[in-house]
């Protein structure tokens, strides 16, 4: 059942993930992006983070990429036929540059199995318990980033005006 | 292990055959409620010979309609997420009465049920996730239809649903306070314990402000009036006008079964759930020592899953009584009541919580 | 059971299509894109890591990415908005003041 799982949102994830950089529009680009992203949320419950699946949801797939929607649906970049970026020597380059990195990186990281973990590894009470205890000072500098984006965000975005 | 997965997929297929039989009678019962609410009569008309059925074949006749209507993609509109994004949005409404408990742990044949399809360790998140997914739908559809208006309506909708998705999750979490759990059979399970003796320990008695808060804010995630601005039914183009057929009728379904959605959250969370007062696994427990009832296991299973569903019923009669009484918000009250009230006063609710707690404990 | 390098390779795999994505895409807006693919990578690999040697800071690290993220993701789209107003255009190769 676990392969049958690990194949599935591997194949989708991949697969998906090409299409993100071969889609010539943006928007096709963004919900191929999204379906990745629900694929990876399917890979960490896999890998017994349930939190951290719920929270790749609810950020990433809900409200990092509502937000890229939005803004290429204001920016009105239409489904306009255009021509695909960058020649075809060099997507074929890349590719064959990126399936020998690829290939290296699986030949260095040969693992064994897994041991297995106790029952409540990747709950919500053991992150939590990982985040406010030991991660304090991260947790908090984190706060002041988010606050120092959101004015970022408001003063760039602002309309000047005339 | 086979006979596990049987039980789950058999919990699966109730719980959805009710969710869907439950969103096609609210159609009917909106329309009903609302004639009542008019002093007229309501729907009437459809019947098979001499049989009306109080208009209850209305919504089958509305079914029927929807599935022989043409079904067109308009001209240059993209044709895969055209299609896609009816399904996207009815999706999360059906998924996340999956954490919902309907009734409690049930011995048959030797094994113990519990009456909910799965028991996640991060239940409420789960429910925060699946229902900021409910933005695709009203998003792609409004772009995917080639049109400026439902463009324009489609970027209206999302960002009221956004907007509300804060609220949602900073009320809850004075309920995870209380209760110390995010697993919602916890929380219904401790809802059946007596505060001083007698009082059953439902959230609202605690969290009265965030019940508020959380219905409302569900109610404009849901696209309900008083802020079905989105919909605008005679005033503004929303966001499906290039939708016939059984498309248009996904979306209408989907709003009806998150209608349902919100009522079952609030009743699970503020009302004590499939909770009975003082009825326990063994039977009846009076206050004050008044002495017990006991009832065999059946009839206290019935009881308590008969409860929730009156409880969710009331709940959502309720909503229809909402949307009958209140006139529609414009777009820029919606926004401004989202970010600069709304949001605040969970935060306040938060604030008190967390410190009524900290010098309770 | 699945081994943990198969969820290394996956990561792998994606981070490489995230990076080609970024070097040969033109459109800002689509590299933006690319850039979260490679951070969801990398994301992948510390959740593999945190199975393996049953230490949660890795899911701890991966929460904090993903806030990380989602700031950059706003401020990086407002900019975007900010220079598509006065160019008109989000091809990042007439984006250049200095060559021209």
């Amino acid at each position: 059942m676990e392969a049958f799982l690990f194949w599935l949102f591997s194949i989708v994830g991949v697969a998906c993930g090409a299409m993100v950089i071969w889609n010539r529009n943006p928007m096709g680009s963004a919900v191929y992006l999204v379906t990745t992203m629900l694929c990876l949320a399917g890979l960490y419950a896999l890998l017994s983070g349930a939190f951290v699946a719920a929270l790749q949801v609810l950020i990433y797939a809900g409200a990092v990429m509502v937000l890229i929607l939005f803004v290429i649906m204001m920016l009105n970049v239409r489904q306009e036929v255009v021509p695909r970026e960058g020649s075809l020597p060099a997507w074929i380059i890349a590719g064959v540059l990126g399936l020998i990195v690829v290939v290296n990186l699986a030949v260095l990281f040969r693992h064994g199995d897994s041991p297995t973990v106790a029952e409540d590894f990747g709950s919500i009470e053991g992150v939590g318990a990982q985040l406010f205890a030991t991660y304090v000072l991260p947790f908090e500098l984190i706060s002041v980033l988010l606050l120092i984006a959101v004015i970022g965000a408001v003063v760039l975005a602002k309309r000047r005006a005339p | 292990m086979f006979v596990d997965v049987v039980i789950i997929l058999v919990k699966a297929g109730l719980v959805l055959f009710a969710l869907l039989n439950l969103g096609g009678f609210l159609t009917w019962a909106e329309r009903k409620q609302s004639a009542v609410m008019q002093d007229r009569i309501g729907p009437n008309r459809a019947n098979i010979g001499k049989f009306t059925l109080l208009g209850l074949l209305h919504p089958v006749a509305d079914g029927i309609k929807m599935i022989t209507k043409e079904d067109f993609i308009p001209e240059g509109a993209h044709r895969a997420l055209h299609t896609l994004a009816p399904a996207a949005a009815l999706f999360p409404a059906l998924v996340i009465f999956a954490v919902i408990p309907f009734g409690p742990t049930v011995h048959l044949f030797g094994r113990d049920i519990p009456l909910q399809v799965a028991n996640l360790n991060v239940g409420i998140v789960y429910i925060f996730a699946v229902s900021s997914l409910a933005v695709y739908g009203t998003m792609l559809a409004g772009w995917a239809s080639n049109n400026n208006y439902s463009l324009l309506g489609g970027l209206r909708a999302s960002s009221q649903m956004i907007s509300y998705e804060l609220s949602i999750g900073l009320s809850i979490l004075g309920i995870l306070l209380i209760y110390e759990s995010a697993q919602l059979d916890v929380i219904v399970h401790k809802q059946g314990e007596l505060l001083w003796g007698f009082l059953p320990q439902w959230g609202i008695l605690f969290q009265p402000l965030a019940f508020f808060l959380f219905v409302g804010a569900a109610l404009a995630e849901n696209k309900r009036v008083p802020f079905d601005l989105p919909e605008g039914e005679s005033e503004i183009i929303g966001y499906f006008v290039e939708y016939s057929s059984m498309k248009f009728g996904m979306f209408f379904l989907a709003e009806f079964v998150e209608m349902v959605i919100v009522s079952g959250l609030t009743v699970t969370l503020f009302f004590g759930g499939w909770q009975f007062p003082y009825l326990q696994a063994t039977g009846f427990v009076w206050p004050f020592g008044w002495g017990t009832l006991a009832l065999p296991h059946w009839l206290v299973v019935l009881i308590q899953v008969g409860t929730f569903g009156l409880k969710v019923l009331v709940g959502c009669w309720l909503l229809l009584v909402i949307r009958w009484s209140l006139p529609r918000f414009r777009y820029d009250q919606i926004m401004h009541l989202g970010w600069k009230v709304w949001f605040e006063l969970a935060l306040v609710n938060l604030l008190i919580t967390a410190v009524v707690v900290l010098l309770v404990t | 059971m699945i081994p943990i390098s198969y969820y290394l390779v996956v990561s792998a795999i994606l981070f490489v299509t995230g990076a080609i994505g970024v070097l040969l895409r033109r459109n800002a807006l689509i590299m933006l894109m690319c850039l979260e693919l490679m951070l969801n990578a990398v994301n992948l690999s510390f959740m593999a890591y945190a199975r393996m040697l049953n230490d949660m800071g890795g899911h701890v690290f991966v929460f904090l990415s993903i806030t990380v993220a989602a700031a950059e993701a706003a401020v990086g789209l407002a900019i975007i908005l900010s220079i598509y107003r006065t160019r008109e255009t989000v091809d990042v190769d007439y984006l250049s003041l200095m060559r021209h």
